[in-house]
């Protein structure tokens, strides 16, 4: 009714499609240390007088979870909101697939597959779990809602995340626990066939068993090929799902790498002073190298 | 960027799980927590489960129509026991007949408040809606009844229209802009009458088109009043086991056979009853008077139109998105303008329905219409029929139902000869005890 139809009815028919470059453990063309899915280039943001983040350049390849750490102020936000195009950088670029893209709205971010789900969630809780999932795209028949395959849609790609933990998919979100909701809102990014899903502090405010529910849905999303960046001051989540860690101070990117460079003395080091003696490859104050920290970090 | 407040409100859900701290135990969420919110329909399989869930889902607030249809059944049985004349065939055929424009204000309202705005306008515009339908079938040179009507309706629309713009575009709560429209289109209407010369003398237009004076007083006869209701329910039955089993095809769960039988039946002794009654020679006269009145069928026409509109399109359920989370809405590539404006057009639709089965109520058009008082009623039908004042929650069904107990008390308050005072303060009575009940309702939810 207010969108074309026709174009939404094709969408969801293959939501549930492993994207490229899948699985953990190969990694395709696009998972590659070569060409990452997606590469920040020496990206800084100014605002007037503050600058908020300044070369930052950062590899986030397809099928790797990259956990962002950092304290408060570090510009953790600013960074996942230059790559969700809601900012845009005041220098630098980000190359998407070995092609540079300018997003100059959060649209441009998503028609390039980047789906960022924020800590609000932006769920509708009176409307129930399939809603929520097909929202702004549903499906029609005759000009009316299909609810019986948005029901199958919304079913399969809860299934492809192995969350299984809803009684009925047609209860309202308002009901439904933390953890739950969380998959519920990474659902929806991965029926819009995000490639990167930015996930920011998803295990905020939640219990053990909801934190372990997201985390497994994290390391699920990671395996089904999809590059997940998970923002989060909770050490312990970053070093049970990331393969990779970066993690800024002030504003720069303090170290990047995988994260047997790092512990959790380390990170907090990094985290609180933008330097740790403690690193595994023991290079001190520098950031730890992985190929991905150029000298173009301090500019 | 993130918004604690967002997430606060909807751990206050009824129902919803405690999601912080140690608080959280069990690796699944209480099964039974989360099978009250569910509705039955899509969780039971057999009727004896149904009833089970149904059951509890009243318990934890999530009840549904049944404390207005319970608060129907409480006034009516009142009004019976004070009035022996109140179930009698002609005063139902009077009550539906007022019924039918307090119903029609009623699910007008709805779409606003699915939105957590409000019209206040609703009344005088209904009003200069039905003024232009009449004047222009009252005038020495009429135009084509269809005409008019459509005129009529199409003001109204234009004047919603216009009203959602504003809000929209100048980001001005809809409380203002549109008491600024029940002030303003008071003295529109006035100015409409001043205009009128010889057709609205002394502040009224007769109205003398068959038509529109029909619509609401004339009768269907008794045989058609048969058909309507057999092919009304057929149409039903065959709608909702044709749907089951294409969800059972297709792997999901449907209601059990027995309970959508249950509910034609439901509906089948009601729709028998209100026939039975109303075909009924009610005249003491001559001139038999049977029939059931045309408005009947016809806000029952609108009610599935309009259910149709609100759950099984997208701007219906965009409604719902937007009065639910705004903010969920636009992210998820929503217009949200363009849903508010539409959602006022549509209303000022029903409203210029309104307007005309009111005039043909009257059989007048009247420029003292009391216009704030339609309004204030609207809002009180729509509350007590389940529609939430904050946006997201109520159906069409809810307002009709509202707005018939509405009309129940209105009827019953005349009928008794309690004048104008007790009509207000009954129908202030069942607002309030609805939205109390609510409350009550929503709060054990929320504690057990």
């Amino acid at each position: 009714m207010v969108t074309n139809g026709s174009e939404d009815g094709t969408r969801p028919a293959d939501a549930g499609r492993v994207p490229s470059g899948s699985g953990s453990a190969s990694p395709g063309p696009a998972g590659n240390g070569d060409t990452p899915l997606l590469r920040l280039e020496n990206i800084g943001k100014s605002f007037g007088p503050v600058q908020a983040l300044s070369g930052i350049t950062l590899d986030i390849p397809a099928g790797k979870v990259t956990a962002l750490a950092g304290d408060n102020g570090a510009g953790k936000s600013t960074l996942i909101k230059c790559i969700a195009g809601i900012w845009q950088p005041t220098t630098g670029q980000l190359v998407w697939r070995g092609k540079p893209e300018h997003l100059h709205s959060p649209r441009d971010a998503t028609n390039l597959g980047i789906a960022t789900v924020y800590q609000d969630l932006a769920l509708a809780d009176n409307l129930d779990i399939v809603q929520n999932i097909l929202l702004g795209h549903e499906l029609t028949r005759f000009g009316l809602l299909d609810e019986i395959n948005m029901e199958l849609t919304a079913k399969k790609t809860l299934a492809d995340l192995r969350v299984t933990t809803v009684r009925s998919i047609r209860q309202p979100v308002g009901s439904l626990s933390g953890g739950q909701r969380q998959a519920v809102a990474v659902a929806k990014a991965v029926l819009l066939d995000a490639e990167l899903v930015i996930m920011d502090e998803p295990t905020a405010a939640l219990g053990v068993t909801q934190t372990e529910l997201v985390l497994s849905l994290i390391e699920r999303l990671a395996s089904l090929g999809h590059a997940v960046l998970v923002v989060s001051h909770n050490l312990t989540d970053v070093f049970r799902v990331a393969d990779r860690i970066a993690v800024l101070y002030l504003g720069r990117l303090a170290a990047v790498g995988p994260k047997a460079e790092f512990d959790t003395a380390s990170v907090v080091d990094l985290m609180t002073t933008g330097a740790s003696a403690r690193l595994h490859n023991g290079d001190g104050s520098e950031p730890a190298a992985s190929g991905n920290v150029s000298s173009g970090a301090e500019g | 960027m993130s918004s604690p407040e967002a997430d606060e409100t909807g751990k206050d859900q009824p129902g919803s799980v405690t999601v912080a701290g140690e608080a959280e135990a069990t690796e699944a969420p209480d099964a039974s927590a989360i099978a009250a919110t569910a509705a039955p329909e899509v969780m039971a399989g057999s009727l004896g489960e149904y009833a089970r869930l149904w059951l509890r889902r009243v318990r934890s607030g999530e009840s549904g129509a049944l404390p207005v249809i319970a608060g129907l059944i409480v006034i009516g049985a009142y009004f019976q026991i004070r009035e022996p004349a109140f179930l009698s065939a002609g005063n139902i055929a009077n009550l539906m007949t007022q019924a039918g424009f307090l119903i029609t204000f009623c699910m007008a309202q709805t779409f606003p408040l699915l939105l957590g705005e409000i019209d206040l306008s609703l009344g005088f515009n209904a009003a200069i809606g039905a003024t232009i339908t009449l004047w222009m079938v009252a005038i020495a040179h009429p135009f084509p009844t269809w005409l008019a009507i459509l005129a009529g309706i199409a003001v109204c629309a234009a004047i919603a229209a216009i009203e959602g713009l504003i809000i929209v575009w100048l980001r001005i709560p809809s409380f203002v802009v549109t008491l600024a429209g029940l002030l303003g289109l008071n003295g529109v209407l006035l100015w409409l009458f001043e205009q009128t010369g010889g057709v609205g003398l002394g502040g009224v237009i007769q109205d003398h088109n068959g038509f529109i004076n029909g619509l609401v007083s004339s009768n269907v006869s008794p045989t058609a009043g048969w058909i309507i209701l057999i092919v009304a329910i057929a149409l039903a039955a065959v709608f909702m086991i044709l749907r089951d089993q294409r969800r059972r095809r297709n792997g999901l769960v449907a209601p059990p056979l027995s309970v959508t039988l249950l509910k034609l039946a439901a509906a089948a002794a009601v729709g028998v009853a209100l026939v039975l009654v109303l075909n009924h020679n009610r005249s003491s006269g001559v001139i038999p008077l049977e029939g059931v009145p045309w408005v009947v069928p016809i806000v029952l026409v609108l009610t599935v139109l309009l259910s149709v509109l609100l759950g099984r399109t997208k701007f219906g359920r965009y409604m719902y998105a937007v009065g639910g989370n705004a903010e969920a809405a636009r992210r998820a590539g929503i217009n949200l303008s363009r849903i508010r404006v539409l959602a006022f057009a549509a209303l000022g639709v029903i409203a210029g329905i309104t307007g005309i089965l009111y005039a043909s109520f009257l059989g007048s058009i009247s420029n003292n219409i009391a216009g704030g008082q339609y309004v204030l009623y609207s809002v009180a039908g729509a509350v007590i029929g389940g529609v939430s004042l904050f946006g997201g929650r109520g159906r069409i069904t809810g307002a009709v139902l509202g707005g018939f107990v509405v009309a129940v008390i209105y009827n019953g308050v005349i009928l008794l000869g309690l004048g104008a005072a007790g009509q207000y303060i009954w129908t202030a009575a069942v607002l309030l005890a609805a939205v109390i009940l609510d409350a009550l309702a929503r709060r054990g939810a929320t504690v057990t």
